[in-house]
């Protein structure tokens, strides 16, 4: 071997744009989810380095609760137009409309119901494959999913009756109405990404570095204050400098206590760290040991 | 070299019973990747089954059945680091019915941690576990000998278990074999050296984790590049918001009359320069390499495995599925050829009909013309039959509809590489490699 050095960083990209080129060259109608998140900007990243100078051989797809941060939407939009892509939004409230969501209250957390209107729009669009910026390291039931997880026509997927994956050859074949959610990063980790956003200097939403923000303690989470949630009347409001470690549904995404304003700033944090990154900040996580199991049962991806 | 951070992929495989869950257990706490909500979660389920101490064991375990089942039933993707290296483990079952995922784990893996209870020595199953590494060709092998603490941390029972393992791995054509005792329970050895076991001179398993050279891995000699996607620009596309911002565009690739064509694809083995004489399999056309173009600019060479794109001096016809190859060392080019099949599905081969093949970025049709042998993964003898059930390995013989360009897998392990697609089901039911 020269003196090349080829680094973890180069190994897991590498590893992901091989993924995407298969699922543009086997699947017939595919689609990269896409919410304006971290994991999912890095998708976008990994794709210009996948296909440019062509544009993408996909849509992007995003599935909007309506609960999410003005920051975040307005980075998806601008990400979508400065790359020239095809953004598809479809909402929540489509689905609340056309009676398929039924919620006994519209403040409450939404992550549950995301999996059908994700299912209306496959069926709407005809997509046989989406990917998605899903990681292994995240979550338990994740971390025993395949790079390609076949789902069924109702996009259940079946834990226990999973395709064996071998060496990179991906098996892409499904029968018409069933479909495969593709992860190509699925063996990065929180750091993995940071230090890729860091490298790449990629544009993401202001609110995953520390500002002051209003917010409410219920148990151990910090909640920040937004027209969704107001506190009760015992609750008392502060102000303290934090940052997000993912962002989600407003309703159920919690800051971390953060001073950290830059990319290394927020590595050196993620590295010492005692806390994963969805335990910290997912409530909708904490509610059993299996919540992530089921929801993908239903078609979560 | 530099300070630069390498991926090292293994995977542990072990019975039920030999502590493999406390081993990963014990090299994510004490390697300090346990973070304290994880802790706190298995340290709650731990005290409701009334263990008195935090079975670590339950970190691995991420599937509700496997909770309620205590077992283990999937293959399941861990990640850690030292400052040294990145760190990804495939945790494999070590029940019979799962053997499918030990290969599937087993593929994609730089080594493989062995795991014998000291106290039972080399099982049955220790010898199917390092037959199956051997035959997806593991690089390298550590033997690690658990719960030394319940033979008193005996060198004699250590040192016999040893050169049974040897001279069981030496039949198979194994040699980087490094046998480590421990204790996952105590500690011993698997992070730190602890100071029950000071008649050991190696590394504790960590150490030699982060020490391994795995840089020859990968065939560094035989270039190899499997076409996954031809991508066309037209030259009027060119200057659109799209393209401009892309380093591609700003390289004199980019013919403003003739677009950009580029052979998008890998690397599997070898390197590439620019200007490099290749030959395109299996059409046997001959070109120059004009450009290795990235996102980032474009590259004076490169290697496995590298993604990369490629453009030609010439404009011949090339799809996906051809390979780019270096005339100096060409693979093989051929309908039939023989393999070692392991067989994944509940549905037993059937002779009689067609499947379907994926090999490299290449689809076709085939039959098994002959089964030669199925291998007793005990007792490594063979046996002739007609019919290959779940977790069988068979020597096989194969036609396919279109040539493939392959490699033997003990040359290469991507090229000699293949799977077997059901085209009812769609399931992959077998992994194959090429002889």
């Amino acid at each position: 071997m020269s003196s090349h050095v080829f680094t973890h960083l180069d190994a897991l990209e590498s590893e992901s744009i091989h993924i995407m080129r298969e699922v543009a060259a086997e699947c017939k109608n595919p689609a990269l989810l896409f919410s304006g998140g971290k994991d999912s900007i890095v998708m976008l990243r990994l794709a210009e380095k996948a296909f440019r100078p062509a544009k993408f051989p996909f849509p992007l797809v995003h599935i909007d609760t309506e609960h999410n941060f003005p920051e975040v939407i307005a980075c998806r939009d601008k990400l979508a137009k400065d790359l020239g892509e095809r953004l598809i939004v479809r909402s929540l409230e489509d689905s609340i409309k056309r009676g398929s969501i039924v919620i006994k209250d519209p403040d409450l957390p939404r992550n549950p119901f995301q999996s059908v209107t994700l299912l209306e729009t496959i069926a709407e669009f005809g997509f046989d494959a989406c990917m998605g910026g899903a990681r292994r390291d995240e979550e338990k039931a994740r971390a025993k999913e395949r790079i390609f997880s076949f789902r069924d026509e109702f996009g259940q997927w079946d834990p226990k009756n999973q395709r064996p994956e071998l060496w990179d050859t991906y098996n892409t074949c499904v029968h018409n109405g069933e479909n495969i959610r593709v992860f190509p990063i699925s063996n990065w980790t929180e750091m993995d990404i940071w230090e890729y956003i860091g490298r790449e200097k990629l544009h993401i939403p202001e609110i995953y570095y520390a500002h002051k923000r209003a917010v409410i303690r219920r148990g151990n989470s910090v909640i920040p204050v937004s027209h969704l949630v107001q506190p009760k009347p015992a609750e008392k409001v502060e102000t303290l400098s934090v940052r997000f470690r993912t962002v989600g549904d407003m309703t159920c995404t919690a800051p971390v206590e953060s001073t950290a304003h830059t990319v290394d700033e927020i590595i050196t944090e993620t590295a010492t760290t005692r806390i994963t990154e969805r335990g910290a900040t997912r409530m909708d996580d904490q509610t059993s040991e299996a919540s992530m199991e089921l929801r993908k049962k239903e078609g979560y991806f | 070299m530099s300070n630069a951070i390498q991926l090292l992929r293994f995977i542990t495989a072990g019975s039920v019973d030999d502590g493999k869950s406390t081993l990963i257990g014990r090299l994510l706490h004490d390697s300090k990747s346990i973070f304290e909500d994880q802790l706190s979660a298995i340290a709650k389920t731990s005290t409701r089954r009334g263990m008195e101490a935090v079975d670590l064991s339950l970190l691995t375990d991420g599937l509700q059945a496997e909770r309620e089942q205590g077992i283990t039933i999937d293959v399941a993707y861990r990640y850690f680091a030292t400052p040294k290296r990145k760190f990804i483990i495939g945790d494999t079952p070590g029940h019979e019915q799962y053997t499918r995922n030990m290969v599937t784990a087993a593929s994609t893996a730089n080594l493989a941690v062995i795991l014998i209870d000291a106290r039972r020595g080399v099982l049955t199953q220790t010898r199917r576990h390092t037959f199956i590494a051997s035959l997806v060709r593991v690089p390298h092998i550590v033997l690690a000998v658990n719960k030394m603490d319940m033979v008193g941390y005996s060198e004699a029972t250590f040192d016999a278990i040893c050169a049974e393992y040897r001279a069981f791995a030496a039949q198979l054509g194994l040699h980087d074999v490094t046998c480590i005792p421990l204790s996952a329970l105590i500690g011993d050895m698997v992070v730190d050296r602890g100071d029950n076991l000071n008649w050991y001179q190696g590394s504790p398993l960590l150490e030699h984790l982060e020490n391994i050279v795995i840089d020859y891995d990968v065939n560094t000699t035989d270039f190899r590049y499997p076409v996954q996607w031809v991508c066309r620009v037209h030259g009027s596309d060119f200057g659109s918001n799209v393209t401009r911002r892309s380093g591609l565009v700003s390289t004199e690739t980019v013919d403003e009359a003739n677009g950009f064509r580029g052979y998008m694809g890998r690397i599997e083995s070898g390197e590439i320069q620019a200007g490099d004489a290749v030959t395109v399999l299996p059409s046997g056309r001959t070109s120059r390499v004009k450009e290795i173009a990235t996102y980032d600019g474009n590259l004076q060479q490169a290697y496995a495995p590298q993604s990369i794109a490629i453009t030609l001096v010439d404009e011949i016809d090339i799809s996906r599925g051809d390979m780019l190859v270096k005339a100096d060392s060409l693979p093989n080019v051929a309908k039939e050829f023989e393999a070692m099949l392991c067989w994944l599905s509940e549905s037993p081969l059937d002779t009689n009909r067609k499947y379907i093949i994926k090999h490299t970025t290449r689809v076709v049709k085939c039959l098994f013309s002959r089964i030669e042998s199925r291998m007793d993964v005990n007792t490594l003898a063979r046996h002739s039959t007609t019919t290959l059930n779940m977790n069988d390995i068979a020597h096989v013989a194969m036609k396919v509809q279109q040539p493939l360009v392959f490699d033997s897998y003990a040359l290469n392990r991507s090229t000699g590489s293949f799977i077997v697609i059901d085209e009812a089901t769609n399931n992959t039911v077998a992994a194959g490699m090429i002889i």
